[in-house]
């Protein structure tokens, strides 16, 4: 075990408080410490909830004394994404839109990690709304990569990924809409796993795209991630789109055994645009599988290609209604001054979002206008059947896919803004995955000038558990976990 | 171009909000009224994070609508949304359905003075409704968001109706119907109930036609009808003047008796409707809807003419009886107590409901039992009263309440059939009326009501009617 408390995974730090080598508050009072040493460098929070962290882990304690156990999480500090509401605590996805917004209730995800005495240390920063891919969309601040802070996290969970990095948490909740956690967490060394569509409860969760959005965990270890996921996971009442099922218990999927296990590696995933360092890694980590007695094949997602274009038609379609209800009448930002109630709208519009967001609002207008809605959304939709249908194919010969998370390491901050297509193109391997509604998981697989590379695991829908017990193989004969960054 | 005769088409489009105890996609309560904004949650409100959760209680009244209007339930639909800023709308947009209604091409049967014609449906699907903006004296506006998410069903009908009569009597039989199933209050008042109309006039040999215009916020059926003939005129005054309306929409000023301008449709609004990504598809099975249809109550329709041959009760008191579902359960309870149809029917016809309207009261809220009334019917029928002793017992029922025997009791209202009682009174009003005894030898037969008349008084209205005439007969025979 690390000396450093912050250091440890979040396993090893539930370990220390059931061992009674700790309490909750010692290991609060290290996160924050921590916190407090990085933060200057790293920006990754917006909010930080100091006292009502302390006031949580004392109750963790007094629990302990009573000889309470609320399971894995109970008294471990946990960062949440500025996205998912949380009760008289501002939730503000970034935007100065939000800025001052309270919700009055807490979102599902968050009611289960207090109702599983989890510590919540703050909210963490994103690109506004979630859309980005590198945090720099904040209207707040610019989160940079622990590894190196000239670079950016990726995003738009780049506030989750750089605190749970940084060992500023021992987790963190993020929401992947087309690659918003596995990105991050590639670029910042992490796992990072989207759920399939419908297992996570996204009542709470300020939509960007309802199709598409996801609420996954970031951790520093795949052991972390089951545990995150045993608490997150299962149908809830309130969200029309989860998935009635029984719930598995994701820490049983934990098993260093991948004989057998088909790997597939989707060729259109390594194609154009895919740095060679990347595909490099990807690729050692099928011959690491192969010696683990695992057959790795090559498949095709022939519609692939088709991912990028149709995933920002359809989340821009769906961003430009959801976003509709920030208007300036009943919370959030108002336009100071305004002749009559469409001038409120226009300029509470005008003034509260930013660029990125404005040009989401502006393509998915345009593609759901009359005359062009079945040129761009209706063709996307069957699009999208295709592309799903390409990976109930491909699962059909395979278990698992293995494809890199994104096309190359961090980049520096600054770098892409100028060019949103560039910046698109970070998510091109990523998308795809959200449009199909199936889960994956990105795992540290190498480094590049210390910069941390990222895989992605895809598996079929609802199949988390092979994700779970192939990434857990790689980690026991892989050292990548284990690293951390020396900020 | 002055001979040319013109037929009015007319189409309407109802929205009627669903009697369901929570809100479409949430538990909050539909109750009308209540301190403002204290019937909203988090989902109502549209609050960022919030997501809808469809009231499969909506959907059922919404299927259940389409039953009682012979419509085709669709076998799988989904929700929409449609897209516009409004301070009253929360989300900015409304989730309703657009090209998967749940109910589709139906038709309804309606009788005027000019005769019976169907009308068809063409589609019933399912909504949220909207809050309130309310506008306050210094030009700010407030909003209540009670309604907000209070669940609708928009009824649009063919242009099937050519008369004010006809979208009349269209808008009567719709309202008793969603009241009989239950579906919806239909209070215009509470704006639980509310109606659009689209007239245009074309002419006969289909040569000539205005443009369409669709008048909003008519605030009751009478309004619905007189816009109706407004417009009518309007449209074909201006075709024989060579113009021609519009393609607007206008509203309806109920202090003027007239439409007025309100915007035209030239720039037709974008909704961009596009499927609700946040509700599921949903699949409705023939099991479903056969329970559902086995839930609906008899019909209106069916139900009057089920009165006209149990009960051997007239067409129009039927149409009456049955013109809402309260009052035809009251009849049929009057008429199990009594067992007799036409005299449950007559009392119901002519004491009862003249009472009611006088005093402008709803059934709910009688003084008196329906078992009471019974009991005043059958001491009619067994003689006990008689007519007029019988409806003073009723103004005493009505207006106070009570035991109609007590009440007989107290006023000392029983008949009397005593031929010797009523053989001297008899005797008595011939020998102080001789000037009318003359008349009726005469041949003056109305000098014989006079006489009964007396009779009846003298008897302080106790005597039996059909006693007296006999005796009074009799007597003036015998003179």
């Amino acid at each position: 075990m690390k000396n450093k408390m912050y250091e440890w995974t979040l396993h090893e730090a539930r370990q220390a408080l059931r061992d009674g080598q700790v309490t909750s508050v010692a290991l609060t009072e290290a996160i924050f410490e921590r916190i407090e040493a990085v933060e200057p460098k790293i920006d990754a929070f917006i909010t930080l909830l100091k006292e009502e962290a302390l006031e949580s882990a004392r109750a963790a304690d007094a629990a302990f004394a009573r000889g309470e156990d609320l399971g894995d999480l109970h008294g471990v500090p946990i960062a949440i994404k500025d996205n998912m509401c949380t009760t008289g605590i501002p939730t503000t996805c970034a935007s100065k839109m939000l800025e001052n917004f309270r919700p009055p209730y807490d979102g599902t995800v968050v009611a289960k990690l207090k109702a599983a005495g989890a510590v919540i240390v703050g909210k963490t920063n994103l690109d506004e709304f979630a859309m980005g891919s590198s945090t720099e969309n904040s209207a707040f601040k610019v989160t940079r990569n622990p590894w190196n802070t000239d670079y950016v996290p990726g995003g738009s969970s780049g506030g989750s990924a750089a605190s749970v990095s940084a060992g500023a948490a021992y987790a963190s909740l993020g929401s992947d809409t087309g690659g918003s956690i596995r990105q991050p967490a590639s670029l910042c060394g992490l796992v990072g796993l989207k759920p399939t569509y419908g297992l996570v409860s996204r009542y709470g969760l300020v939509a960007f795209a309802s199709s598409l959005d996801q609420i996954g965990p970031f951790t520093k270890d795949v052991e972390d991630c089951a545990i995150m996921m045993n608490a997150i996971a299962g149908y809830d009442v309130k969200d029309g789109t989860s998935i009635q099922q029984e719930k598995p218990d994701y820490k049983a999927a934990l098993i260093d055994d991948v004989k057998g296990l088909r790997i597939g590696l989707p060729k259109e995933f390594f194609g154009e645009g895919i740095a060679q360092e990347v595909k490099d890694a990807v690729h050692a980590a099928a011959k690491i599988y192969e010696t683990l007695g695992a057959t790795v094949e090559e498949v095709s997602i022939p519609n692939a290609g088709y991912a990028l274009p149709i995933y920002y038609i359809i989340a821009s379609s769906e961003c430009s209604s959801n976003l509709a209800r920030f208007d300036g009448v009943r919370y959030g930002f108002r336009a100071p001054e305004f002749e009559d109630f469409n001038d409120l709208f226009a300029k509470t519009r005008t003034q509260g979002f930013g660029e990125e967001v404005k040009r989401r609002i502006m393509l998915g207008t345009y593609a759901l206008s009359s005359g062009y809605y079945d040129a761009y959304y209706n063709k996307a939709m069957k699009v999208r059947t295709l592309l799903k249908q390409d990976f109930d194919r491909a699962f059909e010969s395979v278990d698992v896919l293995l494809t890199p998370t994104s096309p190359t390491v961090a980049f520096k901050i600054g770098e892409k803004t100028d060019n949103p297509l560039e910046m698109y193109m970070s998510d091109i391997c990523t998308v795809p995955i959200n449009i199909a509604g199936v889960p994956a998981m990105s795992l540290p697989c190498g480094f590049s000038e210390g910069l941390p590379i990222g895989m992605q695991l895809i598996g079929k829908h609802f199949d988390e558990k092979t994700i779970l017990r192939a990434a857990y193989a790689y980690e026991q004969h892989t050292g990548y976990a284990q690293q951390r960054p020396s900020l | 171009m002055s001979e040319m005769k013109f037929k009015t088409l007319v189409g309407l489009e109802i929205h009627a909000e669903l009697a369901t105890a929570s809100k479409m996609f949430c538990g909050c309560t539909t109750t009308y009224g209540g301190d403002v904004n204290t019937h909203c949650c988090p989902i109502c409100l549209g609050l960022p994070g919030t997501l809808p959760v469809v009231n499969k209680r909506a959907i059922e009244f919404a299927i259940q609508t389409g039953l009682a209007f012979n419509a085709k339930i669709a076998k799988k639909s989904k929700m929409d949304r449609k897209n516009y800023f409004y301070p009253d709308l929360v989300k900015a947009f409304q989730i309703s359905q657009y090209d998967m209604p749940l109910c589709e091409h139906g038709h309804v049967d309606i009788e005027t003075a000019s005769g019976k014609k169907r009308i068809g449906i063409e589609r019933i699907h399912i909504e949220e409704d909207t809050g309130k903006s309310l506008h306050a004296e210094d030009g700010s506006s407030l909003l209540d968001y009670n309604r907000c998410g209070v669940p609708l069903i928009e009824i649009v009908t063919l242009p099937d109706m050519s008369s004010a009569e006809e979208a009349g009597a269209f808008l009567e039989l719709l309202k008793s119907t969603l009241e009989y199933i239950e579906v919806s209050d239909c209070k215009m008042e509470q704006g639980s109930l509310r109606c659009d109309v689209n007239v245009n006039v074309v002419s006969e040999d289909g040569t000539v036609k205005s443009n369409i215009a669709e008048i909003k916020n008519l605030n009751s059926f009478k309004a619905a009808m007189k816009a109706i003939e407004f417009e009518t005129k309007r449209h074909i005054e201006l075709l024989e003047r060579g113009e021609n309306t519009l393609k607007e929409t206008r509203r309806w000023d109920d202090a003027k008796n007239e439409t007025f301008h309100m915007r035209t449709k030239e720039f037709v609004q974008d909704y961009r409707y596009f499927p609700e990504p946040d509700i599921v598809d949903f699949e409705i099975d023939a099991d479903w809807i056969e329970r559902l249809e086995l839930e609906l109550p008899e019909l209106p329709e069916a139900r009057k003419h089920r009165f006209i041959s149990a009960y051997g009760i007239p067409e129009y008191d039927a149409g009456v009886l049955t013109s809402t579902r309260q009052m035809a359960d009251y009849f049929e309870t009057l008429v199990n107590s009594v067992g007799d149809g036409k005299l449950a029917s007559n009392w119901i016809m002519t004491e009862l409901m003249r009472r009611l309207k006088d005093e402008g009261l709803e059934l709910g809220a009688l003084r008196f039992t329906v078992e009471q009334f019974a009991e005043l019917i059958a001491m009619v029928k067994d003689g006990t009263l008689n007519q007029n002793a019988a409806k003073k017992v009723f103004r005493r029922l009505f207006e106070e309440g009570g035991e109609p025997k007590a009440i007989v009791e107290a006023e000392g209202l029983v008949q009397t059939s005593d031929t010797g009682l009523i053989k001297d009174t008899v005797d008595s009003v011939l020998s102080a009326n001789p000037q009318s005894v003359e008349d009726y030898k005469n041949g003056k037969d109305r000098a014989f009501g006079f006489l009964v008349g007396q009779v009846m008084k003298a008897s302080k209205g106790k005597a039996n009617p059909q006693v007296v005439n006999e005796l009074l007969a009799e007597a003036l025979k015998n003179l």
